[in-house]
């Protein structure tokens, strides 16, 4: 019984809040790498492309709930995320148009289309803090809990309740068939191989043909929609603020790189890499031991490897170290 | 003469400019704006050293500048007895412990050849000796911060001089700088800014979370001033006279004695606040013409000559016998000490030292902005870069609500969009900022003051 206790309590606090953080990373690192990858910079307006997707999603949402329509149990967000796809994909591909365009063709050093980006980022920020505002906004409606402690308390007798949200559930699932759509258009239609190739070599994808602007606006509307959901789905499962989606930049950007930047599928196991550290390393396990342990043994301390406070150096410093001894990557992404 | 005409010029503007402010707004206001335009422009030279001589990509000038701060902290504050003989055997004992760890790591990399078998081994060392300091520094904290929380709550300092740390902020932020650039600098461009990004927001979550040092998010304030104090100056008869001669035209014009002395009162007061921001001023005018003076000689200097080689040819550059890589570690401290010197500037002028306050908005990207917007590689461009910039954030906001009183003219007071815009004024600072880069980056990619190379 306390085994089974143990591992209810493992599951709450550390499995499925990483799982769903994971995910949520994920699909923002999945971004980060495609840009990377198939335009050659390092986007850092990434958060803050994030959260304007989230508004738009977020305006969306408020206006279908003013004119009554939900989705019932679900939350009424949903529906609004396609609008958001939509005007981010605007934005995105306006942007590139403006500003990105010039120093493609131009082949601008990488270095100088980031620094652009961090102009990106002044705007993009400054547009979301104007039309929105720099303070919460919640915008999730609709049944809260899935499986709520109590009963599951009651219904199995263990001390150690299993809260499950629907916005966890929502995460996981919504970010499953996203990846494995996502995969399979790289991997097996046409438009997304030539992707692949116009990544590896720029040169031989144009000299067999590839259109090089088609490529990169399906690249953008790619992102647009990995943007809006991730955000989208940050903001369902924890809430709207424009500094935080701007911090959360940089955890992405880890995941990114320690899953070998250019690479989806590493971005996308790198999202949980950095999930589930942080979460494994700032947790205190003192309940943990306490029922896997006799009571003589039961530690006095919080069992705590590193306080909550540092959770996202946690991130960083497994960045650090993964650049340092595997520059590209654990799973080999562009040798840079 | 000639040649030098556009910076002239610039500088110019720029001093008219806050001038302007100063006749409009008030002198306090100028004064404060100016103070913190030249700490700016010490950042960029900082940046500058870095990107514009040897094409380093720094993102960490959050983390430099915070180190500076907390230098400024450790140099003022008095020591807390209590605190020392609570829990600081423990912390001395900590630091004897991660010198040893470091010696003995050192001591490995310098005796072992290259294998798995190192790199667990150190590993495991770095794992087991922070459970180690863990365990030592535990009952030293809690002790530490235990001891009069709402006031101290931390060890303090040395309690000397707050210039002095001035001095040391370089310190600390050079031997980060030396740490990072041998963890980092041998990584492509873009990798080196994340890595520096991250690194710099490590140190804040340490500066933050580290009570016992700095008392983290509860901050240090009152620190000690090198100026005088206002009210100690409003009580000074030297500084009242002063005040008196210099506003003698006006108070002569008020016959009434009672009136006039209301007045004098009134003039001292405000006298005084400008007073101290002209102390402010005059320091930190000194700091920035010796390092202007010191940069201005390395870039025509050999050494100069070599960094640019080695920016705009590494390859050829190490082909010719220079060490590339010791030269781009010691540009990277050089510049991080410049900006640990300007962080030590910013927390001294505003007596306080707020962790909370670092965020990589303000004290990265902005940096950055007025190095691109100034004129990479060109020392004047940089503080010009610094200027400018400075004073567009500071006057955003009055612009912004020009704008938009100018542009919803048409529209009623009550209208939702005109009350959601005048309300939402302080973010225009952020458009103002993307897009002058924007601009700046597209039609002036040198900046507004150009490099330019005279061969002397």
């Amino acid at each position: 019984m306390d085994i089974l206790n143990a591992l209810i309590l493992l599951l709450n606090y550390i499995f499925i809040p990483a799982l769903t953080y994971g995910s949520q990373l994920a699909l923002g690192a999945i971004f980060v790498t495609l840009i990377y990858g198939i335009l050659r910079f390092a986007n850092f307006a990434t958060g803050d492309m994030m959260s304007f997707g989230t508004m738009v999603t977020i305006l969306f949402t408020w206006y279908f709930q003013s004119l009554g329509i939900s989705l019932g149990v679900l939350p009424t967000a949903l529906i609004a995320i396609p609008f958001g796809i939509l005007f981010m994909i605007i934005y995105m591909l306006s942007i590139d148009k403006f500003v990105f365009k010039y120093y493609r063709v131009n082949k601008s050093p990488p270095v100088q289309l980031a620094m652009v980006s961090i102009g990106v980022m002044f705007v993009t920020q400054a547009m979301v803090r104007i039309i929105i505002g720099p303070s919460d906004q919640r915008f999730f409606d609709g049944e809260k809990f899935i499986i709520k402690a109590r009963e599951f308390k009651e219904m199995t007798g263990l001390n150690e309740g299993l809260a499950l949200k629907s916005t966890q559930v929502i995460t996981v699932l919504v970010t499953i068939v996203l990846v494995s759509l996502l995969f399979w258009f790289l991997n097996k239609t046409k438009t997304g191989k030539s992707m692949k190739a116009y990544s590896d070599n720029e040169d031989l994808a144009l000299l067999s043909g590839i259109d090089p602007k088609k490529i990169v606006i399906t690249t953008w509307i790619i992102a647009g929609i990995l943007a809006t959901i991730g955000g989208a789905l940050y903001g369902l499962d924890k809430s709207f603020k424009p500094f935080t989606y701007f911090n959360n930049m940089l955890p992405i950007f880890a995941a990114a790189i320690v899953g070998g930047i250019g690479n989806p599928f590493g971005a996308f196991l790198g999202g949980y890499v950095i999930a589930f550290s942080e979460i494994f390393l700032t947790y205190a396990y003192k309940k943990f031991f306490m029922y896997i342990l006799p009571e003589s043994m039961e530690p006095e301390s919080l069992v705590q490897l590193l306080s909550t406070d540092y959770k996202f150096a946690v991130s960083f410093s497994i960045l650090v170290i993964v650049l340092l001894y595997r520059p590209s990557g654990i799973f080999k992404g562009k040798v840079l | 003469m000639r040649k030098n005409l556009n910076v002239i010029t610039a500088y110019s503007i720029m001093m008219v400019l806050i001038i302007l402010v100063g006749i409009f707004q008030s002198w306090n206001i100028a004064l404060s704006i100016f103070n913190m335009c030249l700490i700016s422009a010490v950042m960029t030279m900082g940046a500058n050293i870095q990107w514009g001589y040897a094409g380093l990509i720094n993102f960490g000038i959050m983390g430099y500048t915070a180190l500076g701060g907390l230098a400024a902290v450790i140099i003022s504050v008095d020591p807390v007895q209590e605190a020392w003989s609570a829990g600081g055997f423990d912390i001395l004992m900590c630091l004897w412990l991660i010198i040893a760890l470091v010696l003995i790591i050192r001591f490995i990399l310098k005796n072992f050849q290259k294998s798995k078998v190192r790199n667990y081994s150190i590993a495991a060392l770095i794992v087991s000796g922070i459970i180690l300091i863990r365990f030592t520094a535990e009952p030293g904290i809690e002790a530490i911060e235990d001891i009069n929380p709402a006031k101290t709550g931390f060890l303090g300092g040395f309690g000397l001089p707050i210039i002095f740390s001035w001095i040391v902020g370089a310190f600390f932020a050079g031997g980060l700088a030396f740490i990072v650039g041998k963890v980092a600098l041998g990584l492509r461009a873009d990798y080196l800014a994340i890595a520096t990004l991250l690194i710099s927001e490590i140190v804040i979550a340490i500066i933050k979370h580290e009570d016992w040092l700095t008392r983290g998010v509860k901050n240090v304030i009152g620190l000690k001033r090198p100026a005088p104090y206002e009210v100690d100056l409003q009580s000074t008869d030297w500084f009242i006279s002063l005040v008196e001669k210099f506003n003698s035209g006006k108070l002569n014009l008020i016959s009434n004695f009672s009136d006039r002395q209301a007045e004098l009162n009134q003039l001292v007061i405000e006298g005084s606040s400008v007073f101290v921001k002209l102390c402010y001023s005059g320091l930190f005018l000194i700091v920035v013409i010796i390092l202007l003076i010191f940069t201005q000689k390395a870039l025509y200097s050999p050494w100069g000559r070599m960094m640019r080689a080695i920016r705009d040819n590494e390859e050829a550059a190490n082909a010719m016998g220079k060490n590339v890589v010791k030269q781009h570690l010691l540009i990277f401290i050089l510049g991080s000490a410049i900006v640990g010197i300007a962080g030590a500037m910013l927390v001294t002028q505003d007596g306080l030292f707020t962790p909370g306050s670092y965020r990589p908005m303000r004290y990265t990207f902005l940096i950055w902005v007025m190095v691109i917007v100034g004129g990479s590689g060109n020392n004047f461009g940089a503080i010009l870069g610094g200027f400018a910039v400075w004073f567009l954030w500071i006057e955003a906001a009055p612009i912004a609500l020009f704008l938009i009183n100018f542009f919803t003219a048409g529209m009623s007071e009550s209208h939702a969009l005109k009350i959601h815009l005048i309300e939402s004024v302080p973010y225009f600072r952020f458009l103002m900022m993307g897009l002058g880069l924007l601009l700046i980056m597209r039609y002036r990619p040198k900046g507004i003051l150009p490099e330019k190379i005279e061969i002397k």
